[in-house]
């Protein structure tokens, strides 16, 4: 690929008429918008740092977890978002996963050929869905359901389990971090699924047959061989669907309770940094400590996210370059 | 690894046909269990998105009418539909994918034809996957930060541009993809033949890949139709009829978003209304692009 590139260059230098202003003014476009991209995300997490500036400097590093949030008081903390937006996704990733690998399974080695095209669309299309949407269907549907059905028979039949029952425990409101988890772990069940299908997809089929030929059976064959072979780009998958989970905003809100307290049960509201940024930017004063925390917030979010996504895009490198 | 191994106890020095066929069956009883959640795990996906697009169809048309594309937003207890906010979201999502789409499409031809394997190839396309993951609710506070704060109030521009923010990453994906799989020979051939490297992307690099950029261009539309989170700090919503750009402007994710959260019976039964429209619309733009994208191949 890039020989073809290097062989384009001598024909691209040498002196000819009429094209070179062009080529330069488009080369130059081309790469100045490559530059406005990378200003780009420079220029978002200076202006989230410099507007969060106030509140780091009113609170200090005691803003990451200090459990506050008291706007009459003007006393803000971190620690309860981000408690939520860590444990929401990190649930989610939890539920989402071994139904991501069941869909990718399913797709590249079970399904007839006929079928996967279809699965596969539908699937994807759950990733589609706009976020608003999802945070309708889990408040409309889904925590109605979670209230009447699932969460009382948990709370019974795990409520007064030993060392982790206290998880179980509480009113059955529907909404609250688990449901919020479960509405997370739909949406990026369409990352996870799509990225573990196009890995498993680049497993030569030498290796599979080979496996076959010994007498293997089709899990065996995707424990031992596939599994194996991809196991980098799967973790790097599930990051991906990590990294999403984190900074998921609408779906988030509407099932989340959005209540700023640390709750042990898994039913109990909470709120994640997205969450609280949504709710409570509209009540925030310009210039106010609030407002600044909100920002600073996001900040923090933005780094977090970025974390994330970063080592999900190394982790997947070999698979990019393919 | 270790099932291998006990396969392979099979064919050993001290064969029991008994114990051998007891692995057997085990191993093909395990191999059929895990079949079967598998096929489980994909029903549950689609059970999903069927409850969701079950949920729409019935409560949306159950609130679907005229009304609804002919009339502003009106308090509740009064009729009203959502003809501010589709008009909205029209103008807000055509202008931030008109913005967003040439700038996408000049990164990916950068990466594509003049920056393949360089490093600051490699950081630009690093950034831009970033910005495609990146939380959209942060592209709205940066927006905030920079067009609402500074000139003084909420506005249609500032919508626009997140949504132009949010459009270029998915054009720059697309147009990169397509353009590397356009073959060597075609970019010699022309080059070949004389012409400048500027004319070789734009009149035939670009014209090859042509169904595939608009699949892109469509993808970004689906994707900034159903934006909220960017919307709630920079065009804000507004229940009033405006089309003006530089006063708060609706749209239809954030209609949405006010109403569902309202106590308002007909207003909720409006939300409904307006999330069938988006998601059909955000659907069948998808369905398309890959159908084209289908068509190509």
């Amino acid at each position: 690929m890039s020989q073809a590139a290097t062989a384009a260059t001598p024909a691209h230098a040498a002196p000819r008429s009429g094209g070179n202003l062009g080529d330069t003014i488009f080369e130059w476009a081309c790469r100045g918008s490559g530059v406005l991209v990378l200003a780009l995300l420079g220029a978002i997490i200076v202006e989230l740092f410099i507007a969060g500036m106030p509140a780091f400097r009113a609170f200090g590093i005691e803003f990451l977890w200090s459990t506050d949030w008291d706007p009459v008081q003007e006393v803000f903390g971190a620690g309860v978002s981000i408690y939520g937006t860590i444990v929401t996704a990190v649930l989610a990733i939890l539920l989402a996963v071994p139904l991501a690998f069941g869909v990718a399974f399913y797709l590249t080695e079970l399904a007839p050929a006929w079928l996967r095209g279809p699965v596969g669309t539908a699937i994807e299309l759950l990733a589609a869905v706009p976020s608003i949407i999802y945070g309708m269907w889990g408040f409309f549907v889904i925590a109605p359901a979670f209230a009447a059905h699932l969460q009382p028979w948990i709370i019974d039949n795990f409520g007064a389990l030993p060392l982790i029952g206290f998880l179980f425990q509480g009113a059955p409101f529907g909404t609250g971090i688990f449901t919020a988890a479960f509405i997370l772990a739909i949406m990026i069940l369409p990352f996870i699924a799509a990225t573990m299908r196009d890995v498993f997809l680049q497993v030569p089929p030498v290796y599979k047959e080979s496996s076959y030929g010994l007498g293997a059976t089709t899990w065996e064959v995707m424990r031992g061989v596939v599994l194996p072979y991809t196991r980098v780009s799967v973790v790097g998958g599930i990051m991906l669907g990590l990294g999403r989970a984190l900074g998921e905003t609408m779906a988030v809100t509407f099932v989340i309770g959005n209540a700023n307290r640390i709750s042990t049960s898994l039913f109990g509201p909470g709120n994640t940094i997205a969450s609280l940024v949504a709710l409570e930017f509209g009540e925030s004063e310009t210039g106010s400590l609030k407002l600044a925390s909100l920002l600073a917030l996001g900040f923090i979010l933005f780094v977090l996210s970025f974390i994330v996504l970063a080592t999900s895009r190394y982790l997947l490198r070999s698979r990019l370059k393919a | 690894m270790s099932i291998s191994l006990s396969a392979g106890a099979v064919p050993g020095p001290r064969k029991d046909p008994e114990v051998a066929a007891a692995l057997g069956r085990r191993r093909k009883r395990v191999d059929i269990i895990i079949r079967s959640l598998c096929v489980g795990a994909t029903l549950v996906g689609l059970a999903f998105l069927a409850s969701i697009l079950i949920t729409l169809t019935y409560r949306g048309f159950e609130a679907m009418n005229l009304r609804v594309f002919t009339e502003v937003t009106a308090p509740p207890g009064s009729e009203g539909g959502l003809l501010n906010a589709i008009v909205g979201s029209l103008i807000q999502a055509s202008l931030g994918t008109l913005i967003g789409t040439p700038i996408g499409m000049l990164v990916g031809t950068y990466l594509a034809e003049y920056a393949r394997g360089s490093k600051f190839g490699n950081l630009v396309r690093f950034v831009s996957d970033i910005l495609l993951s990146a939380p959209s609710i942060l592209i709205g506070l940066f927006v905030y930060q920079i067009l609402v704060l500074p000139f003084g109030g909420f506005s249609g521009w500032a919508g626009v541009v997140a949504l132009a923010v949010i459009v270029i990453p998915v054009v720059v994906r697309t147009t990169e993809d397509m353009l590397t799989l356009i073959p060597n020979t075609l970019r010699e051939a022309v080059i070949g033949l004389g012409s400048p490297k500027w004319k070789m992307i734009v009149f035939i690099c670009w014209k090859s890949a042509l169904s595939g950029i608009i699949t892109g261009i469509l993808l970004a539309i689906a994707r900034v139709a159903g934006e909220t989170a960017p919307l709630l700090f920079t065009s804000l919503g507004n229940n009033a009829w405006s089309v003006d750009l530089t006063k708060p402007m609706a749209s239809l994710p954030i209609a949405i978003y006010s109403m569902a959260g309202s106590p308002f019976e007909d207003w909720i039964a409006l939300a409904w209304a307006g999330a069938l429209l988006i998601t059909l619309g955000v659907l069948s733009l998808n369905i398309l692009a890959r159908t084209l994208l289908r068509g190509r191949k």
